[in-house]
């Protein structure tokens, strides 16, 4: 809620210049500060994490790594060094890297150099890995990663969404049975979502397939994939019950809590008592005096669970076998592979802002502050 | 403070709260427990020690409580050994001149289960100048059957693998050794399954040395399929090492890094009130910025590049945590605080600003603080279980974690061996449940607001 005073307050001041601002003229505003504060957020991220991988040398080696690779295939595949000695091939490559490290500055001081790795990185130009490879056999770390993506994102973006309207609903229902049977036992569950999603994920796996059989392990789809788009639909859907099922489980109740009690306090709310009055139904109450002023707080509460969730992300591919960035990581881990290391820590600061910036732009659409340009007396 | 801890009584009301505390006094005593009865070396030599420390307990074996729930009881380890006194062994010079003695010695031990060891193995220790003893071995059946299991001259390791005796199964047509020494002959009658015969067997040996003042000994080895409270793991660990390890290293993890963030935190949000201005206004775009920082990631990038020790952890998770979520919270309340008369006194008779923020600003926000700390205890014990599942847990100490992490890639999950994976876990879900239990009461008695609701 700290939060929602706070972002409301540069286009309060903004309210006061120019009165006849148009709203979208407000939002965008809005998002052109946010904007820039995350790529802000972003480089930040990510020079923390070039300067903790260059303390044992680890991203030097990176680049040192990509030139020597370059100029050995440069040098093996020109004609004209051909009938050449092994010997003079060998000094002509070790000469053309050193002409190459001054070039790119890199014999100059780590705090000089690490501006260059941040724009590298920025840029998403992570690099080539060790040892992994995508799976249509490249080295650069870029691919190999971006190949992976969706399909983390087809798993978190369905297990969020589910989690979201879940919640919302349910402390929906919970507001209106408030001290019942039912509200009282999601109390009694909130501490359930102290362990992460990936606990939940071992039991699942535990119970549905290897004591149940059946639901598979782990994995995205059954191997060989199915040719039939249909079918291919339907086995990635049998394989994400299981993960989607743990994210929920790891959050749903404490989420839904949070959710109930919001929408209490806004249903005590004076205006509340005088639509009740009037006569409007239920729903029409729920619809538009709680649920309505309740959004910018749930979404804020939310922005703050998915930061948390992506990061489980690493741990919880892993429990399933799920092929996405965070599994990704995982191997990378056990190969050692600093470069895909650093470049998926490079990806996740970018996967959290983007989250956050989504969230942000639907922040802006329903909280009437930002629209309105007032602080929280306009609303 | 006298209302701090007259709110604090108001926890006997909450019978969740109740039962938190008494599984958190639990695990503190279980700690307590290990560290007297384990000693802090003594835990990471039996944990890092391989066949040498363990070679006398079963591989994958379930926890003996577990035939409890079992109509045909599985069997328990059953060690015997020739040197501790029980064994009664004679001698008898065969051929003086050679120099040859027999020794006789018989193993006699009660096998009441209803299933089979899964191995047996004889470990001799032998005392010989150059000349190795012969061994001849005698399995004695309680329906008075005797099988001659094998002869052979002592290899020089001493190890006999009775398991592995290709011979002995062609004489026990084609059963494996450990099965066919116990099947009952007359089989069961709804079953072609083999089946234990109870009763008393008898393991006789009888050793031939060639050289004066030669001795043989023997230690019998028959590995169960339950092993001691907790079981073992594919190394032949007994899993309680780890279990009762693991409960002191979580505490006082998830209890460090709580405090730890929190009071640092509370700290810096007191500073940037007190201040004001740019002050204020830094602390709290350095909170936004490190919201969106990846923390798991950057741990895990620690981790693999520097030293995966849980102490270090424990610093990065404090130093990334210094600029945390709750800066907000606390913030907000420091506001109102701020604008009291016993500040302004404080300010009127000249105190100064440390002696505000430290003595004045940061206890009036301790009964808010407190029930947070509990809350956010189970989260950094997860977090480092989530470490170790990584395979990124403390390269020495045994954790719960780490137990889950050998369980999952050792094919716990596949191989049926759920205990292996389960009691690490139930004991993470404990103690997580029991700090949020008793935090989630602690902030309904001292945050009101949310009471009513």
């Amino acid at each position: 809620m700290a939060e929602a005073t706070e972002i409301a307050q540069p286009s309060a001041e903004a309210a006061e210049e120019r009165k006849d601002e148009s709203s979208f003229a407000r939002i965008a505003k809005y998002m052109g500060v946010r904007v820039v504060f995350l790529a802000f957020t972003v480089v930040i991220g990510v020079y923390l994490t070039i300067i903790i991988a260059n303390m044992g040398g680890y991203v030097d080696r990176i680049r040192s790594g990509a030139i020597r690779e370059a100029i050995a295939l440069q040098v093996a595949e020109d004609p004209s060094f051909r009938q050449l000695p092994q010997e003079q091939k060998n000094e002509l490559i070790a000469d053309m890297i050193r002409v190459e490290e001054e070039r790119l500055g890199l014999n100059r001081p780590f705090v000089l150099r690490s501006f260059g790795f941040l724009w590298d990185a920025l840029t998403l130009n992570l690099g080539r890995a060790e040892n992994m490879t995508s799976d249509s056999g490249s080295r650069q770390v870029r691919l190999i990663l971006l190949e992976r993506l969706p399909a983390t994102l087809v798993m978190w973006g369905l297990a969020n969404l589910i989690l979201f309207f879940l919640s919302l609903f349910f402390g929906l229902a919970l507001s209106r049975r408030y001290g019942s049977f039912l509200d009282r036992a999601t109390i009694a569950l909130t501490p359930t979502s102290s362990a992460p999603a990936w606990f939940y994920g071992l039991f699942l796996i535990l119970i549905f397939a290897a004591i149940l059989k059946i639901l598979p392990f782990g994995g995205m789809v059954d191997a060989p994939p199915p040719e039939n788009p249909i079918l291919y639909a339907l086995s990635l859907a049998k394989h994400l019950i299981l993960p989607t099922t743990a994210i929920i489980i790891g959050s749903v109740f404490l989420n839904a809590y949070n959710y109930r009690t919001f929408f209490l306090i806004y249903s005590s709310e004076d205006y509340v008592e005088m639509a009740k009055a009037k006569g409007l139904s239920d729903r029409e109450i729920e619809r538009r005096y709680v649920l309505r002023p309740t959004l910018p707080n749930i979404i804020t509460t939310f922005a703050l669970l998915l930061i948390t969730l992506w990061q489980g992300a690493i741990i919880l591919e892993t429990v399933f076998n799920w092929p996405g960035i965070g599994r990704a990581y995982f191997t990378a881990i056990g190969l050692f592979d600093t470069p895909v290391i650093v470049g998926n820590t490079v990806i996740f600061a970018y996967l959290l802002a983007i989250t956050v910036f989504l969230l942000d732009f639907i922040y802006a659409l329903v909280d009437p502050r930002v629209k309105v340009g007032g602080g929280r007396g306009s609303v | 403070m006298s209302g701090f801890w007259t709110r604090l009584k108001q926890i006997g009301r909450y019978p969740s709260a109740i039962a938190g505390v008494a599984i958190i006094l639990i695990l503190l005593i279980v700690a307590v427990y290990a560290i007297i009865t384990i000693p802090y070396d003594e835990a990471i030599r039996l944990w890092r020690g391989g066949e040498e420390v363990w070679y006398d307990s079963p591989k994958n074996a379930q926890p003996t409580w577990t035939n409890l729930f079992r109509r045909s009881k599985l069997p328990a380890t059953i060690v015997l050994d020739s040197r501790d006194g029980t064994v009664e062994k004679s001698f008898e010079v065969v051929d003086a001149e050679k120099e040859m003695t027999d020794i006789w010695f018989a193993f006699t031990f009660d096998y009441p289960y209803d299933e089979f060891p899964r191995e047996i193995t004889l470990f001799f220790d032998a005392e010989y100048e150059e000349k190795l003893p012969y061994i001849s071995l005698t399995w004695l059946t309680p329906d008075g059957r005797e099988i001659r299991v094998a002869d052979f001259s002592l290899s020089a390791s001493g190890t006999y693998r009775m398991s592995q005796d290709e011979k002995l199964q062609r004489r026990l047509d084609g059963q494996l050794p450990h099965v066919g020494l116990f099947a009952d002959p007359a089989g069961s009658p709804d079953s072609t399954e083999p089946v234990a015969l109870r009763g008393t067997y008898t393991l006789e040996v009888l050793a031939l040395t060639f050289e004066e003042g030669s001795d043989v000994d023997a230690e019998l080895v028959m590995y169960g399929q339950v092993h001691g409270i907790a079981g073992t793991d594919h190394l032949r660990r007994d899993l309680r090492v780890a279990l009762l390890w693991g409960t002191p290293i979580a505490l006082a993890f998830g209890l460090l890094a709580a405090v730890g963030t929190t009071i640092t935190t509370m700290v810096i949000a007191a500073f940037g009130v007190w201040f004001g201005g740019w002050v204020d206004e830094t602390i709290q775009r350095i909170t936004e910025v490190n919201l969106i920082l990846p923390l798991l990631p950057i741990l895990i990038m620690v981790g693999t590049f520097y030293n995966p020790s849980i102490w270090l952890m424990l610093g990065v998770i404090i130093i990334l945590s210094i600029f945390g979520a709750g800066i907000k919270t606390y913030r907000a309340v420091f506001l109102q605080v701020k604008e009291s008369p016993y500040i302004e006194a404080a300010r009127a008779y000249g105190a100064g600003d440390m002696r505000i923020i430290i003595h004045y600003l940061v206890p009036r926000i301790i009964p808010l603080v407190i029930p947070q700390l509990v809350i956010l205890v189970p989260t950094f014990v997860f977090i480092e279980a989530s470490l170790a599942v990584l395979g990124l847990g403390d390269p020495s100490l045994p954790t719960w974690g780490k137990v889950m992490n050998e369980a999952y890639n050792g094919g716990a999950l596949y191989q049926g061996h759920y205990y292996w994976l389960l009691e690490p876990a139930v004991l993470l879900m404990l103690t997580g449940l029991a700090f949020a239990l008793v935090g989630y009461s602690l902030d309904r008695i001292f945050n009101p607001r949310l009471r009513g609701l």
